[in-house]
């Protein structure tokens, strides 16, 4: 018999994540243990003080990495018998979904909204408008699994940015995505919606992990091997079965491009982050997005640099796409979270653009690039969603934007928070989205790609003139009589906003420390 | 080694076929299903042709996962046909714009 050799675990190094595992099993098990009344204040703070715990390991783990010699700024080391590369673009990524789900986890413990009830059902199983979920809100239930399922949520997210093992960025993204799933099914207002959402995220999301497996399995039997590593080296030395290779490469995007939401796997999208509940659309959007772009030019730039002018044509027509898609969707919508959503995968475009410009070097690089944008994106968005979430009506959130003509007469520091956003999504100078768009422009064009730099201003130039509408009729349009309540604004999602308000700024007028770290987040390691 | 790849290409071809044309919400996933056993049979015959066994371990992770999302997705479809006694994935349609 041969004996096994116990594998090797850093555990420094992988510490972050292993906090947040324990945390969301020690969510599982509150689940169990504790009695209904004080449960739901119990998992929101052991949700949130996990976050914040593994926030701060994550600041020990990257003050800890070494920066590696070499031609290219690099810091940190692959780890976990090389199933995980604990590198800077994966401590910043770490970091940046860490404050996100903080963000978030304050949205989904908001209960003030919702009369002292959360956002979610209070009991799932229930039909909706049954006698049962009648019974479940009278005795006032509520589901606080989400927070645990949040937490695995974010794990999955963190794993999936961090892996650079093909198996383990499978594992990953259903670690990801299961959980998600399941939230996006529980909104306490409009059910049918909730659970139409979830079903079409459900068998889209089933459908196209199924695409990426395929993929793997392809690379597999092109290289011989899971690792980005080995399949790099295999890419460089191999040139027989090269179509082996290129079916792979395309099956493999087409699951990491689902989970971006870039053209043409974005249909999902819209509906989707209209259906979900709000806090769990705002986590969604933000998070989600960060982790897969990274995991997406992790596999790009790491494992089939070697092949370069193989998928990158596609990927341009793709970055293309999805910038003008998103752009011009988003005029034609009359929901503000359709609109948010279309917004997002524009924004997927603008962040394509960066990424396939494939730079590395002096200066900006694509990946430096990208991380700042998805900084700059996920807090927006975190903050507008926060917004949707405070703008209602007697049946719940009130999303038609025609009910938010003249809320800033209303409302003036709220439609000014929300004003704020949109003008970080439009890309106006003195807000984050700008110096995010500058810096993805400017690795493209380092990249050499300045036809879709062009294309991509003069996108952005259709997508601001969109938003500027939107806060013009905020602003300069007489409220409607039957206009949305405003509900007086709990203090979590006050804090929501002003935080993701103040980092709009703050990032636009002084992008200097974020800037950095994203820069000394390096290249990947592998 | 061919046929067996060429099985898996025709597996995962009927599955990705079956998602886009048939109209129950669990045929669709058992077709998603089809397409995850296609690529565990790609992963065992390419583990066979490299000598090695990475490839059927990998199998093993796909058989978990795909035993969780089965959870998930008959728990979400479950849900729906209580609501609306019907699992087309037609008529899950108010989303629009």
């Amino acid at each position: 018999m041969n004996e096994i050799p116990a594998p090797v675990l850093e555990w420094d190094l992988i510490a972050p994540l292993m906090v947040l595992g324990a945390v969301a099993v020690v969510g599982v098990l509150l689940e169990a243990f504790v009695p209904r009344g004080p449960r739901f204040v119990v998992q929101a703070s052991v949700a949130i003080g996990g976050v914040v715990a593994a926030l701060g390991t994550t600041i020990w783990t990257a003050t800890r990495t070494d920066v590696l010699d070499g031609d290219v700024l690099a810091r940190g080391q692959v780890a976990a018998e090389g199933a995980l590369s604990v590198d800077g673009p994966s401590l910043f990524t770490w970091g940046l979904l860490l404050v996100l789900a903080l963000l978030s986890m304050l949205l989904f413990a908001e209960r003030r909204l919702g009369g002292g009830l959360s956002a979610f059902t209070g009991r799932a199983a229930d039909a909706p408008g049954s006698s049962g979920e009648a019974e479940a809100t009278r005795h006032r239930l509520e589901h606080t699994e989400v927070f645990p399922l949040a937490l695995f949520a974010l794990l999955g997210m963190m794993l999936f940015a961090a892996s650079t093992d093909l198996l383990m960025m499978f594992v990953a993204l259903e670690v990801l995505s299961l959980p998600l799933y399941v939230l996006c099914g529980l909104a306490r207002r409009r059910r049918l919606l909730s659970q139409e959402a979830a079903l079409k995220y459900f068998l889209l999301g089933a459908f196209s992990s199924a695409f990426f497996l395929y993929g793997v399995a392809l690379v597999y039997g092109y290289a011989g091997g899971f690792g980005l590593a080995e399949v790099a080296d295999a890419v460089a030395s191999r040139t027989q079965e090269r179509p082996l290779l290129l079916a792979g490469v395309a099956l493999l995007a087409v699951g990491l491009l689902f989970k971006v939401g870039a053209v043409p796997f974005h249909s999902w999208t819209p509906d989707v982050y209209q259906g979900a509940p709000t806090p769990v659309t705002a986590f969604m959007a933000a998070g989600t997005k960060a982790a897969a772009v990274v995991a997406l030019a992790r596999v790009l730039l790491v494992a089939f640099g070697g092949a370069e002018w193989d998928w990158q044509p596609a990927f341009w027509a793709v970055a293309a796409l999805t910038m003008l898609v998103g752009a011009v969707g988003s005029i034609a919508q009359g929901d503000v979270k359709r609109m948010l959503a279309y917004s997002s995968i524009a924004h997927a475009g603008f962040i394509l653009v960066g990424v396939v410009g494939a730079t590395g070097g002096d200066g900006i690089t694509s990946v430096s690039s990208a991380l700042f944008y998805l900084t700059a994106y996920g807090v927006a968005t975190i903050g507008a969603f926060a917004v949707v979430m405070l703008v209602r009506d007697a049946s719940g959130e009130s999303t038609d934007l025609d009910t938010w003509t003249g809320l800033g007469r209303r409302a003036p520091w709220l439609a000014g928070a929300f004003a704020l956003f949109m003008l970080s999504f439009a890309g106006i100078p003195l807000t984050a989205g700008f110096i995010g768009k500058w810096g993805v422009f400017s690795a493209a064009w380092a990249g050499g790609l300045w036809p879709l730099v062009v294309l991509g201003v003069l996108v952005s130039a259709v997508a601001a003139f969109f938003y500027v509408r939107v806060v013009l009729t905020m602003f300069f349009d007489e409220p409607r009589p039957d206009g949305p309540l405003l509900a007086v604004p709990g203090a979590m999602t006050t804090v929501v906003v002003t935080v993701a308000a103040v980092a709009t700024v703050a990032l636009g007028v002084m992008p200097g420390p974020v800037l950095d770290l994203a820069q000394q987040a390096g290249a990947f390691v592998r | 080694m061919t046929e067996y790849l060429g099985l898996s290409m025709l597996l995962f071809t009927i599955g990705a076929a079956g998602v886009l044309v048939r109209r129950n919400a669990i045929v669709v996933f058992m077709c998603v299903e089809l397409m995850l056993n296609a690529a565990n049979l790609a992963l065992v015959s390419f583990s066979r042709r490299h000598g090695e066994l990475d490839g059927q371990l990998a199998a093993f992770f796909v058989m978990v996962v795909a035993a969780a999302e089965v959870v998930v997705g008959l728990a979400i479809i479950v849900s729906i046909y209580r609501t609306r006694r019907s699992t087309s994935v037609d008529d899950a349609s108010l989303l629009k714009a």
